[in-house]
């Protein structure tokens, strides 16, 4: 209980690190004109972590369909796939303290290869692909990794600035262990120079925490004749062990 | 120089964007044959235990206008207080109720609902008992980083005004924007991101 050390096997159960604001998007960023009515003029209360925060629910593997993180597959009929750049997108999820977080579920959606999503409400020119659906999902091994299979998704034009174009991208949603660590985020493609055209991109202030998100071309995992590999860590919330907090509610 | 802390920092939040839903409720998208149900899209069964709530409301803008594209997710605890996850070390939750939902907005009306329970109460880091609450959490087209809220129940007033965390709110003023009211067994919640009405978040 009065245990300085940082050991292997004390359990980490305290409050969650806070969030650096100053890091993440500013929520009012005018040249992402959408943010303008949509962001909060007021300041975020900031307050501790109580178990409201620091739980989260669990999605067990026993949820994941055999396809589930195989896009080039899971919407296709069957001897059909998905037409398009074949890569596989490969990672591991940790915390701020660098360990990898077990049981994580990540959810992927992206538009097809010419840069259309299979959505209502979306208008583009480009055709559908009607083997692709566009979304996937997959849990992270004990050690943090995960991995997944698509084609790679088409740039596409968006009703912002008269001609802007959004790179490349996949969103990301991630589940940790807590609502605390609840994140959305969007990966792009080493070398897309739409990259640095993008309002969306450019709402993170800094270029080095924008490089984050650009997933490298990786040919070390690449499978000759079939797909291409990019690899994206993802980095979640980590806390603080609780030594000497109140511990009225055991750990 | 001195010693580095080894610390790696947070991966940098974007939007959902407008077609969150593909990847969140894809049978709600009509992408049907790959999920066979939506995550959190249900969340009682006939075994719950709990009064059963419907929350409904709207996401609003600093115009007025209600958002047609939001996502909300809510998690909340179980009728006896207690949350359905690991981190729980005060007891065994409801093992029928996740206490995880997840709702779009009706892309026409812009109006979302949760069938639910009323959850029980829940401890603050000090011990004191916070008034039953749902935390939430919004994603959209225009929301750089999910937005934090809580919602508090309108026929809770003497727990509410001894909750340590509503206690927090420097502008006492602006604290009925976290509380729901009641109307028969739903309550209403606004989310309103900007403006006279504007909700508050969190940074949790």
């Amino acid at each position: 209980m009065s245990d300085f050390e940082n050991k292997p096997g004390v359990p980490e159960n305290g409050a969650f690190f806070p969030r650096d604001l100053e890091m993440h998007p500013p929520a009012f960023y005018p040249d992402y004109k959408t943010s303008v009515l949509r962001s909060p003029k007021h300041a975020r209360l900031s307050l501790n972590n109580t178990i409201s925060e620091m739980t989260g629910p669990v999605f067990g593997h026993n949820m994941l369909g055999e396809l589930d993180n195989d896009l080039i597959h899971n919407f296709a009929e069957a001897g059909q796939s998905a037409i398009g750049e074949r890569i596989i997108v490969y990672g591991k999820v940790l915390d701020e303290r660098g360990v990898g977080v077990p049981g994580a579920l990540l959810e992927v959606w992206q538009a097809n290869a010419g840069g259309r999503y299979r959505h209502k409400k979306e208008g583009y020119i480009a055709p559908l692909d009607p083997n692709f659906g566009g979304c996937g999902r997959v849990i992270t091994d004990e050690q943090g990794n995960y991995r997944f299979r698509t084609v790679k998704p088409g740039p596409y034009p968006w009703p912002n600035r008269v001609n802007d174009w959004r790179p490349s991208h996949i969103h990301f949603s991630i589940f940790g262990h807590a609502f605390a660590q609840r994140l959305i985020t969007q990966m792009y493609f080493e070398g897309d120079p739409l990259i640095w055209t993008c309002p969306i991109v450019a709402t993170i202030p800094d270029k080095r925490d924008i490089e984050r998100l650009v997933a490298p071309l990786d040919m070390a995992n690449t499978i000759p004749m079939d797909a291409r590999a990019y690899k994206f860590d993802i980095v979640l919330r980590g806390r603080r062990s609780t030594y000497f907090e109140n511990r009225r509610e055991g750990n | 120089m001195v010693q580095p802390l080894n610390l790696l920092k947070e991966t940098p939040s974007q939007t959902a964007g407008p077609y969150v839903h593909i990847g969140l409720t894809a049978n709600y998208a009509e992408i049907k044959g790959i999920y066979p149900e939506d995550i959190g899209a249900v969340m009682l069964t006939d075994k719950t235990k709990g009064e059963r709530i419907k929350i409904t409301g709207r996401v609003i803008d600093g115009a007025g206008t209600p958002l047609r594209d939001p996502v909300i997710e809510i998690w909340q605890a179980d009728a006896n207080g207690l949350y359905n996850s690991p981190e729980e070390k005060r007891g065994k939750a409801d093992e029928n109720f996740l206490g995880f939902g997840r709702c779009a907005c009706d892309l026409e009306t812009g109006v979302y609902s949760f069938e639910t329970i009323k959850p029980g109460a829940v401890p603050f880091i000090d011990g004191r008992m916070m008034a039953p609450h749902i935390t939430f959490w919004v994603v959209a087209r225009g929301i750089n980083l999910g937005l934090h809220t809580r919602m508090y129940f309108g026929d809770e007033e003497e727990a509410n005004a001894s909750d340590p965390m509503l206690s927090r709110i420097e502008q006492q003023v602006r604290m009925p924007t976290l509380i729901a009211e009641r109307k028969g067994d739903t309550y209403h919640f606004d989310i309103h991101l900007q403006g006279d009405k504007e909700t508050i978040f969190f940074d949790i």
